[in-house]
């Protein structure tokens, strides 16, 4: 089951860095996949984890516009760090996946044979604030419709989410203009608040009852007021401590009434719609269809990949494409995402994360964006449309 | 009894709303005709000195493209003005046109009402107006179709 | 606007073709053909007017296709299909006998049924009359039910009108006008832009509920030339199109401004959409 409410008294524990390796022992003999940050290729990425030593420990990120970079601190916090350029959404939504096989048999028709779904449960460590509220909008995409998709359904039943506060906001970060963070809220399993005063340990609170039972085997002291103190006093920094901010206030309709905004014109000459933004974008959902044939055409596949609303073909119908400008395509990205979003799926598709700015090879900035269109809401409008 | 012109006229989209005067010096220029099946009205270069309003039937408007043949440009039903030429030298019709069916119409001298327009502007200004209406729709009508909007491999 | 109701019942994504055999296949112009396709497996879906099947030719891909066929009732599906890439040729070139797979049906109807009283105008152009063909079958069965009612169609040439074998039958009860962008010596009916047919209808504009089908840039002209005509923009039906890969709201693709044409079109009225239609490549 998906994180649910507790049905016994909530409890705050305060556990040592070391007992984050029994944690994700316990997970792995309950037989979930364990999946966590840690650090390859320059970048922290997510993978599986066969212990707690593979976590980034002693390592931040520093982040801005185009610009990512590891950089060792002076601790050894183990998510000591913002978030890098993937997200959950790459082991719900995988970024390939065959739907179903099927051959042709002489005169019968085709036999469709259905992948069957991944059945080993997955359990993810160090899952932000904003993350939670990403795995939550996608949750409303992929469930929310008449049509469910299947894949995902399987994947995200079981997940076991152990939550960290931020206390190491990004240079790109703006959870807080979203409403989505840095301190996590309800829908996990576990949360942690790294603490370091005195004693570098863990606040841990259960969000579930199976949090609660996982919780209960590690060794640990009950919490005091001066672990809770501090872990809401590191939130409280944190929450001061962001990057950008973005005024999310009514972007609904201002994007709605800006659709002729020069500034499409302006941000068109930078972008190059390479999608990057797209790629590591924790809501972004877009998928594109491929049918496959073996050379004898006896066998087919078909199979769901990642597609990005920034390529040419995105939009392509017989005849042409109905967005073949960059300008089109950014506009549709980001109206999307912080506008029509709210009219499809009832919330923002945005949750402050910042990747979108940090992984934009020319550092597009999206906050940045918002804000000019405001300064000037209206601008563009007079313009006749031939 | 038979109808008047003026009468025949009142009904006519492009004389609507014109007072009795107008009318009855418009009605002046005018009389009926009427045209077999395949007839042809008028010949591509001929002389233009008028204009039909179609009463009754369908005429093709068509050009002569050689190797291809005739091509229909456009069809005019009833109520339709058929012929614009008249109003502009060098006064020759720019395409042919052909009865396709048994087709009457009341025929408009274009020298006569020329002449009318010349000595009362405030007529002609009128009438003018109301040939610019006519030219507007066949314009867009043409412009749209430029578009070829179902053809195989245009845009959409 | 009714429109296909939305259960709240969750069904599970529906991605697997269902397998349907091409009973008959019929060519209706140089570059169409209209396939009817019999279910293999169970009576065939219930098909509203103006929805919308995923048709799949194995191993070659799926595109989406409007039903024509007479709407509402279990049976073999009908598709009238213009050829203009890999997948739409492969299904033009079905034989009876061949299998396609199919899903769906997807999308919303034609409010034909709400229109029920009015005066209706049918509206199309090209292969926009595919769509459109259940609701002309929906009027000509419950005639009783609608005042005055035409059918207004324009094609390329005359060669690319669609149907033509039914227009006869379907004059008997409802006007059917027709007309063609050129044409030759052989051709007697009219030539010109299809919305010149429209001061030929009779109809009461307060009253009239029009459903308009084809490219976008005709049905952006018709609907304004039904708005000069006094049609208030809430009675005026477009079906739309995009691009589309799964059929069932989750890829993305299909987006038309704050709506996804899959689920809630693709029939939509003009009230709903002036605004993004006056939006150059949105």
């Amino acid at each position: 089951m998906r994180a649910e409410g507790l049905t016994i008294e909530p409890k705050q524990s305060v556990i040592s860095p070391g007992a984050l390796d029994d944690l994700i022992g316990a997970l792995r003999e309950r037989g979930y996949r364990v999946l966590g940050p840690t650090v390859r290729d320059g970048a922290i990425v997510y993978d599986e984890l066969g212990g707690a030593t593979e976590l980034p420990i002693g390592w931040t990120d520093s982040q801005d516009g185009g610009h990512y970079r590891l950089e060792r601190r002076g601790d050894d916090a183990r998510f000591g760090f913002a978030v890098g350029p993937q997200s959950w959404k790459r082991f719900l939504f995988p970024p390939r996946l065959r739907l179903w096989r099927a051959r042709l048999g002489g005169a019968d028709a085709p036999a469709v044979e259905e992948e069957p779904v991944d059945e080993q449960p997955l359990a993810f460590i160090g899952v932000r604030a904003c993350e939670l509220h990403a795995i939550e909008i996608q949750d409303q995409v992929f469930l929310g419709g008449r049509y469910t998709d299947r894949d995902y359904a399987a994947r995200r039943e079981d997940v076991f989410l152990v939550a960290v506060d931020c206390f190491e906001p990004g240079g790109t970060c703006f959870c807080t203009s979203m409403g989505t963070g840095p301190k996590v809220g309800s829908g996990s399993d576990l949360t942690l608040t790294e603490l370091f005063d005195g004693e570098h340990r863990f606040l841990v609170r259960a969000g579930s009852d199976r949090g609660a039972e996982v919780l209960a085997g590690l060794s640990g002291r009950p919490a005091g007021p001066t672990d809770v103190e501090e872990a809401e006093q590191s939130v409280a920094t944190a929450a001061d401590r962001m990057g950008r901010t973005m005024e999310a206030f009514d972007l609904r309709d201002l994007l709605e009434r800006n659709l002729e905004h020069p500034r499409w014109d302006d941000v068109a000459k930078r972008c190059l719609t390479c999608g990057n933004c797209t790629m590591v974008c924790p809501t972004c959902f877009c998928s594109a269809v491929e049918d496959e044939t073996d050379l004898s055409g006896e066998e087919a596949e078909r199979w769901r990949v990642w597609d990005t609303c920034f390529s040419v073909d995105y939009s392509h119908i017989h005849g042409g494409s109905i967005r073949p400008s960059g300008r089109s395509r950014y506009r549709q990205w980001m109206t999307h995402k912080l506008g029509t979003w709210h009219d499809q799926f009832g919330s923002s598709g945005c949750v402050g994360c910042g990747r979108c700015i940090t992984w934009c090879p020319v550092g597009i900035d999206i906050t940045e964006e918002v804000a000019a269109i405001r300064a000037t809401d209206g601008a563009g409008a007079d313009a006749t449309v031939a | 009894m038979p109808r008047s012109l003026e009468d025949l006229l009142a009904d006519v989209p492009l004389f609507e709303g014109l007072d009795d005067e107008a009318r009855t010096l418009v009605a002046g220029c005018a009389r009926n005709v009427h045209f077999g099946a395949g007839d042809r009205i008028f010949k591509e270069g001929g002389e233009a000195d008028v204009f039909y309003v179609v009463r009754h039937g369908s005429v093709a408007v068509e050009a002569f493209v050689p190797a291809r043949g005739p091509v229909t440009i456009e069809t005019i039903e009833a109520g339709e003005v058929l012929g614009w030429s008249w109003l502009f030298a060098p006064y020759r019709w720019h395409f042919d046109a052909r009865a396709l069916t048994v087709v009457r119409a009341t025929v408009f001298d274009g020298v006569c009402l020329r002449e009318k327009c010349e000595s009362d502007p405030a007529l002609g200004y009128t009438l003018m107006g109301r040939f610019a209406q006519v030219l507007i729709d066949r314009l867009q009508s043409t412009r749209v179709r430029l578009l070829d909007v179902y053809g195989n491999d245009g845009r959409h | 606007m009714a429109t296909t109701a939305v259960t709240e019942q969750h069904e599970p994504g529906a991605m697997v073709p269902a397998p349907f055999r091409v009973a008959e296949r019929e060519q209706d112009t140089v570059d169409t053909w209209t396939l009817t396709l019999e279910p293999l497996e169970g009576p065939g879906p219930s098909i509203g007017p103006g929805q919308f099947m995923m048709v799949y030719a194995f191993g070659v891909g799926e595109v989406p296709i409007s039903v024509s066929g007479p709407p509402g009732r279990p049976g073999p599906v009908v598709l009238t299909v213009r050829s203009v890439g890999a997948v739409t040729a492969a299904i033009c070139a079905s034989e009876p006998g061949r299998t396609l797979g199919l899903r769906g049906p997807f999308g919303t109807a034609w409010p034909i049924e709400a229109a029920g009283g009015d005066d209706v105008l049918i509206i199309a152009g090209g292969i926009g009359l595919a769509p459109l063909r259940p609701v002309v079958l929906h009027v000509l069965d419950q005639r009783a039910g609608y005042g005055s009612a035409a059918v207004l169609y324009g094609a390329r040439t005359p060669g690319d009108l669609l149907y033509t074998d039914l227009h006869a039958d379907w004059r008997r009860t409802v006007d059917v006008e027709v007309t063609v962008d050129t044409a030759g010596p052989d051709w007697p009916g009219r030539v010109g832009v299809v919305t010149k047919l429209l001061p030929g209808a009779r109809f009461r504009p307060e009253q009239t509920t029009a459903f308009v089908c084809g490219p976008e840039i005709m049905m952006r002209f018709a609907a304004r030339a039904l708005l000069d005509r006094g049609l208030a923009p809430e009675r005026i039906l477009l079906s739309m199109e995009r691009h589309m890969d799964c059929g069932i709201g989750l890829c993305g693709h299909c987006q038309l401004g704050p709506t996804l044409i899959c689920r809630d079109g693709p029939v939509y009225p003009y009230s709903t959409l002036a605004p993004w239609l006056e939006v150059r490549e949105l």
